[in-house]
């Protein structure tokens, strides 16, 4: 498997074997449409449930209780409201505070007689009150100025960095597609979103860009001076630095999801809801989107907008018409040429590949 | 190619980590030997659990207090808990009347009165005011001096009454005069316990600069400026702050109407503050420096103290204060002005010990679940890296060796807490380490895959994956400073994490990972492309194993360096002078200006390399093709010709 993979590896890196990501663009784009409409649905449909930091709730306070256990306090809110987690804390040394969404007044009475009877405790040692939301809208409101100021400064130094604005359209294009796919996803599974997911959601920006920006530097690489040449188009070359980066994708994106999946994992089944749940679930979900994203929709998007300059676009047209007419001069390559022409399309020099003189650089002043 | 002097001392990068990372501990040991330093990191509330206060605000003007004024008030306290460097202190409004503030662990008593306190700002004229040190009793203060006279023949006629008085010690306490002529009467304000107390306080003492309790209103008050750079006699409060209605700071305008360089904050009163601001500057003109200046009073602090221009008396209830501001003082200035003038006092309901908010086991188990995930970490590494993935591994236990003690650094001398979404960050983290080590090392495997040798391979990829890792991690660090400076609680706590360990990151691909692999590159093991080292250039299909190695020649076969067999001399002059020992010389297949023979010789190579291939399909316990009678005769001819052609 290691030998196949590694081997794999290669073909992708010379190019004896190539995927066209670039060429079918639109396959791409459709499928990334789709993904961002299922999300603007869910986001519709079932909607983000916010939780008790973004919508207030109610809050109980035990006081005096016998045992300081916390189970006793969630059966007896999960007797009330089944679909409610609470979050139960030790206040003090015989206090618990239990925390849920708000309930209704007849909920918190129940909850309050249900409390006293698991605790052991009066009436009066069981306190009940109403939370404001302030904390929550606190921190989604200075996350959403985050993000703005983010996006402009991303978008600044990604410019300045390879000096082309397309990148970081592309980029940014990108890191959109990412963040409204995982707050879909996020939607859809229907927890509720803490600060520790919105954390989790500012995390899927640094992230998805970070991604974005190495497929991308080997892009710049393959592609400077493309138009010095007449063996490959932009589009072939980017594709090519697609192809081989592709190895670094995979093994990155399973580096980086191991841990995140480990938590996610134990988070989910064995802990609960909490902060670390919360978080996990955004990233993974980001983390995965964020590398198909990296790979299958930033450059193929940064190619589409760059073909349409018109240097590229001459250039791809001088490029295809000189391969034609090799074609027609050949004379139909059959099966023992396509591997020359997949050679050809990606524009890396094989071994015994060889163009011959046409493919000799020209001294100028020399006829 | 990297000048050489790049790599001749890989070994001395890595002693400067080792002792880097030497100085990080032993600071924590001399922390933990002489001053209050912990072995582990302190934990944020949500780990540790803290202290939690519920404050009640109780108007002062007995208007409504409204949900505005409540978030108004949150932000104040966040502002004051924030700058006393508790980190991740959570504040919430509770029932749309209560605030509460829960801080970590347990907060000194100076932190607890700093929530405590009212912010309550107040206007009141300066007398006089000096430097931070304590004068000398008989003080040279010229502005002092006209008071000397007064006081001090009241000094033995009020020493009787002096004695009953409860805060004032020797001195008398007691004015000279029946009333005050005005709030800036020196002579009336100025009694001798308040001189006393002037003379004594020394701004330059942490201590008296924490704010606090503003003070009798209608008494004289000795205080600092929030700098230490100053204290003041300042009269009594002549405006309450509530009766500012805004303030804003901007940069000035001049009459001209153009905007000048200098930054100014504007002061907006309400209308009786209106009516009592133009009252102040009308009585203020009159007076002479310092006594034609007002301080304005935060918590006991004098936060501005700006001066009357001349002949001016402003009655719109529209001040301007200018000065040497920064951009920075400015806005802070204009803050202060706004969200200081709550006309709120909290009273404290409750005040309890709390404990950690997530439950017991959440940290314990999320732990674990990291640990496992770092585990397959490995295990991946390995198996996609073999031996290279050690390099991988050490390069993450460096890491997290150095993270775990600067975070421990940091909680001693900056008061950092480790949170759950600090320990999320950390975790990420792991990801975004190991992946500068497989842009590099995929880098590496590509220029083997060019037929370069691996010492080149290793030179060659550095630069370029050098660049893609700095590029990408000072985009990290970017999302790390914005999310640090705009974002509260929490998010601030992962924030930190991930900007201090994409520094970190950098500085281990750097000063460890790097020169590690400059290091290995020179090894057997490697540069001959040993099965299980990772970087075996048969498995990465570098084409042909041809390779250039100069005088118009191109050897083929096990790429061993020359420095590696230096050992064994004969061998490489063999190699080099005799093309049947070690290696053999074929054309250069991929120079693009190669003569026709040199390419027909490449096109063989690669046809025969390609049945090769086709006839063992590379199994991974094949032999490694240095046995010269694998390729050996092949190339043997190749290289006659090749020699032939040339000559």
């Amino acid at each position: 498997m290691a030998v196949n993979f590694a081997q794999w590896g290669n073909d992708l890196y010379t190019g004896r074997r190539s995927y066209d990501i670039v060429g079918r663009r639109r396959v791409w784009f459709t499928i990334s449409a789709v993904l961002v409409l299922l999300s603007a649905v869910f986001l519709v449909k079932p909607g983000l449930q916010p939780g008790i930091e973004f919508r207030g709730g109610s809050e109980f306070t035990v006081s005096n209780a016998a045992t300081s256990d916390q189970q006793p306090a969630m059966d007896a809110v999960a007797e009330v409201a089944p679909e409610e987690v609470p979050r139960v804390t030790n206040v003090g040394s015989s206090s618990i505070r239990i925390q849920t969404t708000e309930l209704t007044n007849d909920q918190v009475d129940q909850v309050r007689t249900a409390l006293e009877e698991a605790y052991g405790v009066t009436e009066d040692d069981v306190a009940s009150s109403f939370i404001g939301p302030t904390w929550g809208k606190d921190v989604s409101q200075k996350a959403a100025i985050s993000l703005v100021v983010f996006l402009v400064l991303v978008a600044l130094v990604l410019t300045v960095y390879f000096r082309n604005w397309r990148m970081a359209v592309a980029a940014i294009i990108a890191l959109f597609h990412d963040l409204i796919v995982t707050v879909g996803v996020y939607a859809a599974v229907g927890w509720e979103v803490t600060p520790a997911t919105v954390i989790g959601f500012l995390t899927i920006l640094a992230y998805s860009i970070y991604d974005t920006v190495v497929v991308f530097d080997k892009v710049r690489e393959n592609t400077t001076g493309v138009l010095d040449q007449t063996r490959a188009t932009y589009a072939e070359r980017a594709n090519l630095a697609v192809n081989q980066t592709l190895v670094r994708s995979i093994n990155t994106s399973v580096v980086a999801l191991l841990p995140v999946a480990g938590i996610l994992f134990i988070g989910a089944f064995v802990l609960g809801a909490g902060t670390l749940r919360d978080i996990a679930l955004a990233l993974f979900v980001g983390m995965i989107v964020g590398a198909f994203s990296s790979v299958f929709l930033a450059t193929p998007l940064e190619v589409a907008l760059r073909v349409r300059e018109q240097p590229i676009r001459e250039h791809t047209a001088k490029v295809l018409a000189a391969r034609a007419r090799a074609a027609g001069a050949t004379d139909a390559p059959g099966t023992e040429g396509a591997p020359v022409a997949v050679a050809r399309a990606t524009g890396q020099v094989r071994p015994g590949g060889h163009q011959g003189p046409v493919a000799q650089p020209r001294r100028k002043g020399r006829r | 190619m990297a000048p050489p002097t790049r790599r001749r001392h890989p070994a001395r990068t890595l002693i400067t980590l080792a002792v880097l990372t030497v100085a990080v501990f032993a600071t924590i040991f001399a922390g933990t030997r002489l001053s209050d330093a912990t072995w582990t990191p302190k934990l944020a509330l949500d780990l540790e659990g803290g202290t939690q206060l519920i404050l009640a605000p109780v108007a002062e003007d007995e208007s409504q207090v409204t949900q505005e004024t409540i978030n108004q008030a949150i932000q104040v306290i966040r502002q004051r808990v924030d700058s006393s460097g508790v980190a991740e202190a959570e504040i919430t409004s509770q029932g749309g009347s209560n605030i509460v503030v829960a801080l970590p662990g347990r907060p000194s008593e100076e932190t607890l009165d700093l929530v405590r306190t009212s912010a309550q700002m107040e206007f009141r004229p300066v007398l006089t005011y000096a430097g931070p040190q304590p004068t000398a009793a008989a003080t040279a203060d010229p502005s002092a001096a006209p008071t000397d006279g007064a006081t001090a023949a009241a000094d033995d006629a009020a020493a009787d009454d002096a004695a009953a008085g409860s805060d004032a010690e020797e001195p008398s306490d007691e004015p000279t005069k029946d009333a005050p002529d005005s709030p800036s009467d020196a002579a009336y304000y100025i009694t001798p316990a308040v001189q006393a107390r002037f003379d004594e306080l020394d701004c330059t003492d942490p201590a008296n600069l924490t704010g606090g309790k503003s003070g009798d209103a209608d008494k004289a008050l000795v205080t600092c400026d929030p700098d230490g750079t100053l204290k003041y006699i300042l009269g009594p409060v002549e405006i309450q702050g509530s009766s500012i209605a805004n303030a804003s700071s901007g940069l000035r305008v001049n009459q001209n109407g153009t905007v000048t360089n200098e930054w100014v904050v504007d002061l907006e009163f309400d209308g009786q503050g209106t009516k009592e601001f133009a009252a102040v500057t009308e009585r203020l003109q009159g007076l002479t420096s310092p006594q034609n200046q007002f301080g304005i009073v935060l918590d006991g602090l004098v936060i501005s103290a700006p001066s009357l221009d001349p002949g001016v008396v402003i009655s719109d209830g529209k001040a301007q204060i200018s000065g040497s501001f920064t951009r920075d003082t400015a806005t802070g200035l204009a803050n202060q002005l706004k969200f200081g003038a709550l006309p709120l006092t909290f009273e404290v309901q409750s005040q309890e010990q709390i404990s950690a908010t997530l439950g017991s086991e959440q940290l314990e188990k999320g732990l674990i679940a990291g640990l496992i995930g770092l585990l397959l970490v490995v295990v991946y590494s390995l198996f996609q890296y073999r031996a290279l993935g050690l390099v991988t591994v050490a390069s993450l236990v460096i890491a997290a060796v150095l993270t775990y003690g600067v975070i421990t650094l940091l909680s001693w001398t900056q008061g950092y807490r480790l949170s759950l979404p600090g320990v999320a960050g950390l975790i990420v983290a792991i990801g975004i380490t190991a992946d500068s080590f497989i842009v590099y090392f995929e880098r590496i495997r590509d220029e083997l895959r060019e037929g370069r040798t691996l010492v080149a391979a290793v030179d060659r990829g550095w630069e370029r994956a050098r660049r893609t890792i700095l590029a990408s991690d000072a985009v990290n660090f970017l999302a790390a400073v914005v999310l640090y400076f705009l974002a509260v609680g929490s998010v601030r706590g992962f924030a930190f994490t991930l900007g201090l360990t994409t520094l970190l990151d950098l500085l281990i691909v750097f000063t460890f990972t790097h020169p590690v692999m400059l290091l290995i590159a020179k090894t057997r093991f490697f540069a001959s492309g040993h099965r299980f080292s990772g970087l075996d250039p048969r498995r990465l299909g570098a084409p042909d194993q041809s390779r250039y190695v100069g005088r118009g020649r191109v050897a083929r076969g096990p790429r061993t360096e020359p420095a590696a067999d230096a050992g064994t001399p004969d061998a490489e002059r063999a190699g080099l002078t005799r093309p049947a020992a070690a290696s053999t010389l074929v054309a250069t297949p991929t120079a693009p200006g190669g003569t026709i023979a040199e390419r027909r010789a490449a096109a063989r190579a690669a046809q025969q390399a390609a049945q090769d291939a086709q006839a063992g399909d590379a199994p991974p316990d094949a032999p490694p093709q240095d046995s010269p009678g694998d390729t050996g005769p092949a190339g043997q001819g190749d290289a006659r010709r090749t020699e032939g052609s040339d000559a």
